[in-house]
């Protein structure tokens, strides 16, 4: 499969790209791994007329702390780096654990944190644990930079609320030493899209009942979304699986809940509370 | 577009289409046919190829993304000779058509050098992105597990 015909850009710095993206409009479409730019592009189901490659812009791969307790991540951090950091391991376990369930060794070894987020697949991984983690996100436009909640930025099927001159440059994670961490993902094969996927971030108090709780939740509707009415009924809860059990099939409500080959919309609901109470759980042995 | 890459050590340089795969850079221009297309849709790893030392699949990758990079194909691995791995597949019988096998090989040759003794389960993992449509694993599983007790007593 050959895509359509495109230009080609690799600019070498992001004021070349933007300027690109402000000349070519709707007709430019940015390239970060490709892991899903690529194959739309080979099926034509994206034919965009001038791609801008950001692989060649080189402060864009990073992850550092900013001194305010923060991790701050730049956009072409490819999975595999999230995966091997020291520093990631030790302050935000949760991304280690989810990049290592994205796709296989190829795509993790390809695939950007920036990229994941900016596709917003609706059972994409990434976006459950930035949920959760109530992380924040940074736009840069032609003029100026702006910071999305991530809670702000998935609004549907593959959309977010970047604009068409916009780059997703960054990712802000709150360093939170006190919390307990997971991601489940429930998936037919280990390397396949989730079915359903739960992030869980907690913060428990002395006597173990829950204090604070983030939840991401992917796999399950048009786009992932932070359960903010589930984190209310936790806040303050014992946490045990008898109270966890009670809030968990809240999870889907007032949600319209996918069905596919893999999952009818009973089952993928019924999931999505098993998994929030697993997720709960290995958070709290983690 | 000019794209300028080191394939096993050898530099191919030529004018391609901005849209030209990498898989098809390697295979046509390069004339590199040991790297395969599969599904051609990102999901099998026939076409796995190291970039840069690390496993991509080059049917997700456009040539132009790959300037300047050094890539090797399962060509590089034999320079003397079969290596160690692809013995193990010829003893082992790990392969029956042979189409995944390079991409099967060349996943196998980057967990050996991380981990040199790697358990079956992490054979396994190491292999999530590369799907053999006849063999069964368990004979790749085997081969490569075979290879690394091979190169641990050549000591390599
Ligand atoms: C076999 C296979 C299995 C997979 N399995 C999973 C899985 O289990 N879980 C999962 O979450 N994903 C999975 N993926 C998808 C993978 O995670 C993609 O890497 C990811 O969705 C896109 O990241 P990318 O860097 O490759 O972006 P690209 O494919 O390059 O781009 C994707 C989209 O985002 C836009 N974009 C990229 N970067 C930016 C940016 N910085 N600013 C603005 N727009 C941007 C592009 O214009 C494009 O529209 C799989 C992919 C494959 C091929
Ligand atoms: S041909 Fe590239 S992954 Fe199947
Ligand atoms: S040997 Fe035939 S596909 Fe693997």
């Amino acid at each position: 499969m050959i895509p359509s015909k495109f230009d080609y850009y690799s600019p070498a710095t992001l004021q070349e790209a933007l300027s690109l993206l402000s000349e070519y409009g709707d007709d430019a479409k940015v390239l970060a791994g490709g892991q899903s730019l690529v194959s739309l592009l080979k099926l034509r189901l994206a034919s965009p007329r001038c791609l801008v490659d950001l692989g060649s812009i080189g402060n864009l791969s990073y992850i550092h702390e900013d001194g305010a307790d923060n991790l701050l991540i730049g956009a072409m951090t490819r999975y595999a780096e999230i995966a091997e950091s020291k520093l990631i391991a030790e302050k935000c376990p949760l991304l280690r654990q989810t990049a290592l369930v994205v796709g296989d060794v190829q795509v993790r070894n390809r695939g950007t944190l920036g990229g994941s987020l900016a596709h917003a697949d609706p059972a994409g991984d990434m976006p459950a644990a930035i949920l959760a983690l109530k992380a924040d996100l940074k736009a840069t436009g032609p003029k100026r930079d702006r910071w999305i909640k991530s809670e702000d930025f998935f609004l549907g099927m593959y959309a977010t609320a970047l604009e068409a001159n916009e780059i997703l440059t960054e990712v802000r994670v709150p360093v939170l030493n006190d919390r307990q961490s997971a991601y489940l993902k429930a998936a037919r094969r280990p390397s396949d899209f989730a079915m359903v996927g739960i992030a869980v971030c907690l913060k428990r108090a002395k006597n173990g009942t829950c204090e604070d709780v983030g939840l991401g939740v992917t796999g399950i509707t048009d786009k992932p979304y932070r359960p903010q009415h589930v984190e209310a009924k936790l806040r303050g809860q014992k946490l045990d699986p008898a109270a966890i059990g009670a809030v968990a099939q809240s999870i889907t409500e007032g949600i319209d809940v996918n069905g596919n080959i893999h999952a009818s919309p009973e089952f993928r609901a019924h999931l999505a509370g098993v998994y929030l109470s697993r997720a709960i759980q290995a958070a709290i042995g983690s | 577009m000019q794209v300028k890459v080191k394939i096993n050590g050898k530099e191919y340089q030529d004018d391609v289409e901005p849209r030209m795969l990498l898989v098809h850079f390697i295979r046509e221009k390069a004339r590199l046919t040991g790297t395969h297309i599969g599904c051609d849709t990102g999901n099998c790893g026939a076409c796995t190829v190291l970039f840069n030392g690390r496993t991509i699949k080059s049917c997700l990758m456009l040539a132009v993304q790959a300037n300047g990079a050094e890539i090797m194909t399962i060509e590089g691995l034999s320079t003397n000779g079969l290596h160690p791995i692809q013995d193990a597949f010829l003893e082992k019988f790990g392969f029956q058509c042979g189409y995944c096998t390079s991409g099967m090989i060349l996943s196998a040759y980057v967990l050996l050098q991380s981990n040199p003794q790697p358990t079956d389960h992490e054979i396994r993992e190491a292999l999530e992105g590369n799907l053999c449509m006849c063999t069964g694993y368990q004979q790749i599983v085997e081969s490569i597990s075979y290879a690394a007790t091979k190169m641990k007593e050549a000591g390599k």
